[in-house]
């Protein structure tokens, strides 16, 4: 039984993409076979997340018009053999497919993969219309930041007009020293709000950026937080009960030496 | 009281309730799509209807969405000066 996520947020810039690379290279590390549809035609970076982008030849618009099978699109991951992406076109926009070409797509995706995970562009025009069509659940990516969660709950009502009810929330880029001092929306308040149920909340490291200048997500990373963080969402989307993680408090040595620049 | 307290020390309220509090104001408002035109003219309206039954004080009103457990809703405060006995009657 294979499961349709769509990855989506509403605003730019909060991890959707590099939540869906993290959650895709999870899910296959964990034995599922995994394809990652890229559907930000024009503004692609999946597959630079996942250090593919010299493999591309043929793209989603190549696939939803007929001009070749998605076999051939489909682009495996260089050291996980379980992960495929299928990247979108760089030079069309977000009118070259429409919902029911992906859900055509996905209807034939389902037969080969287990999970099958649809990077959502921002906004909530056309693009994330299509996004949005064949997916069996959502997971929606904010960060605890006043405008992220407004468009969070924005796209929280779209999703619920568009009849999709299993919703699930990730909140990206915790600054867990900010939150202690409560200078950060923390968890509570984020869901209070929203009032969705919540599967993730990843910490701000800096080796998103690091992992992500090499092409290689940080879930395969053992000493990474944020991959630790993925890696227990990847868990929680396989039906484990894996409590939420406790970030640890500043010490006294890193806080002096935050104070001093060092 | 813990505010008026904060203030007199000249300690600010942490900035994560500033933004939890702006951003379930605004929510309300977006859920409920009501633009604040809308909401403008919804005071306007409801002045004119009160107006005509009770003397008030128009700038001091205070016109709202608020949440209230599973529900929205609508909170007016118009400060009044007097009834108006006998004034305008309505048939």
């Amino acid at each position: 039984m294979s499961e349709i996520i769509v990855i989506t947020s509403g605003k730019g810039g909060v991890g959707k993409t590099t939540t869906t690379a993290n959650l895709g290279m999870g899910l296959a590390m964990r034995g599922k076979k995994v394809v990652l549809v890229d559907t930000d035609t024009g503004l692609r970076n999946l597959d630079l997340l996942l250090g593919l982008e010299n493999r591309i030849m043929y793209d989603l618009i190549d696939v939803t018009q007929g001009r070749v099978p998605y076999k051939k699109a489909l682009v495996r991951h260089k050291k996980q053999e379980n992960l495929f992406l299928l990247p979108t076109s760089q030079v069309k926009d977000k009118t070259a497919v429409n919902p029911e070409e992906l859900v055509k797509l996905c209807d034939e995706l389902r037969q080969e993969f287990d999970f099958i995970l649809i990077d959502c562009p921002a906004g909530i025009e056309q693009g994330f219309k299509t996004a949005i069509a064949a997916a069996d659940c959502a997971i929606v990516v904010t960060m605890p930041e006043i405008s992220a969660v407004r468009d969070a709950d924005k796209i929280i009502g779209e999703l619920g007009r568009a009849d999709k009810e299993n919703i699930k929330l990730v909140v990206n880029r915790i600054r867990p020293q900010m939150v202690e001092k409560g200078d950060m929306l923390d968890m509570d308040d984020i869901n209070d709000i929203l009032s969705i149920e919540c599967i993730g909340q990843v910490p701000d490291d800096e080796m998103v950026v690091t992992s992500t200048n090499r092409g290689e997500p940080c879930i395969t990373m053992e000493k990474s937080q944020a991959g630790q963080a993925y890696r227990n969402i990847v868990g929680r989307i396989l039906g484990e009960k894996i409590p939420f993680m406790t970030f640890p408090k500043e010490g006294f040595f890193s806080r002096l030496k935050r104070v001093f620049n060092l | 009281m813990l505010n008026a307290l904060m203030k007199i020390f000249g300690k600010k309220e942490p900035s994560g309730k500033v933004a939890r509090d702006r951003l379930k104001v605004v929510l309300i408002h977006d859920r409920a799509s009501v633009s604040p035109e809308v909401m403008e003219h919804l005071k306007h309206d409801i002045l004119e209807v009160v107006a005509k039954y009770l003397d008030i004080r128009p700038q001091e009103m205070n016109i709202s969405l608020a949440d209230d457990e599973d529900s929205v809703a609508l909170v007016a405060n118009i400060p009044v000066t007097s009834m108006r006995h006998g004034g305008k009657h309505i048939e």
